[in-house]
């Protein structure tokens, strides 16, 4: 079994720009979705399209940068 | 275009596609998200994770030598093994698990360069197979902790200027905007930097494909920063695994002598009571 149809692209979710990366491995499609700086995993999702695990992996980040503040410096 | 000072330590993907039946390589994924393995990893290749295997879980602290060895040896690694370790995040945590192993003594270990992206990016085989594998009778060194800086140290280096302090984090964790990485929990009461630190982010030494910038590149980094091997330096981040990647660039493939990983970083700094922070941005190179 090969990794297949790796892709990122950079998007921005509740104010903070992040990156999506998906690829297909067996019958699955991975999404992961991470900060792009510094670059920590935010999510991840499994789905049986591309689609669908974007979704699932944007939607479970989307909740975890709600709780993100920003400090007055 | 000049070479890495040890450029043994890092490996291609292609030499692991070549060399990953060797029965004298083990492959080792160390990943950030320790679920990543299960979707899907380098045949051949085991796991260790950071947050159980990786560290004492009792006390905060990296593995003692007797647990360094137990690793080793339910792992199949022998003294003499080519250790080769990848992972996600462009190998943070591989560069943490890389560090321990040459503060106990390994010989022969390397990073696989771009890590577990790069992997998955040019399409290479995957497995979900977990290998077993013959177990060894491992013996690690005694610590080299000149490789590794505790507080009173990093106090000095603050108070003196004994040492230039690196701070890897992103420039928003650095400044004090942010306590943690956008959606992960704050682990610091306090947001800022050690004063006079330097801010230079771990992910300015790495490509889009996750492999590390040439020498040139990183030579003209960290010397616009001042950073040219005249000083010692000890490097921190968050819970020092982005500082071990820093390291590793900083000793391996620049070459430094006297770099140190603070492991304790500004998780330990952050929580201090009375510790002097700095926040806003860094002051000018002097």
């Amino acid at each position: 079994m090969k990794a297949e149809a790796y892709e990122e692209r950079i998007l921005e979710l509740e104010g903070w720009t992040v990156r999506l990366a998906r690829y297909k491995s067996g019958e699955l499609y991975r999404a992961r979705v991470e900060s792009v700086d510094p670059g920590a995993t935010l999510a991840r999702a499994t789905g049986a399209s591309a689609a669908e695990a974007e979704a699932r992996a944007i939607e479970d980040a989307r909740r975890r940068l709600t709780r993100s503040r920003r400090q007055q410096v | 275009m000049a070479e890495y000072a040890h450029p043994e330590v890092l490996v291609s993907t292609d030499w692991v596609a070549q060399h990953r039946q060797d029965p004298n390589v083990r492959l080792v994924e160390v990943d950030v998200d320790t679920a990543a393995y299960e979707e899907g990893h380098i045949p051949g290749a085991i796991a260790w994770a950071w947050n159980t295997q990786l560290c004492d879980t009792v006390r905060r602290d990296i593995l003692s030598k007797e647990q360094f060895e137990e690793l080793m040896r339910q792992s199949g690694v022998s003294n003499d093994t080519t250790l080769v370790l990848y992972g996600d995040n462009n190998n943070w945590f591989a560069a943490w698990a890389f560090w321990q192993a040459k503060i106990y003594g390994h010989r022969d270990v390397r990073l696989m360069n771009g890590g577990r992206k790069k992997w998955l990016a040019e399409g290479r085989e995957l497995s979900f197979e977990v290998p077993s594998v013959p177990r060894t009778d491992y013996r690690a060194s005694e610590p080299d902790l000149s490789l590794r800086a505790f507080l009173d140290e990093v106090r000095q280096a603050m108070e003196k200027g004994s040492a230039t302090l690196v701070d890897v984090r992103s420039p928003a964790e650095f400044t004090g905007e942010i306590l943690a990485p956008p959606g992960l929990p704050e682990t610091c009461q306090r947001g800022g930097h050690i004063p006079g630190a330097r801010n230079i982010p771990w992910g300015k030494a790495c490509n889009e494909d996750g492999t590390f910038k040439s020498a040139d590149e990183l030579r003209e980094l960290y010397a616009s920063e001042g950073i040219d091997g005249s000083k010692p330096v000890i490097a921190y981040c968050r819970i020092g695994e982005r500082s071990s990647h820093t390291w590793f660039v900083l000793r391996y493939l620049l070459g430094l002598d006297n770099v140190k990983n603070y492991d304790g970083s500004w998780t330990e700094w952050g929580n201090l009571v009375g510790a002097p922070v700095e926040r806003g941005a860094a002051r000018a190179a002097s």
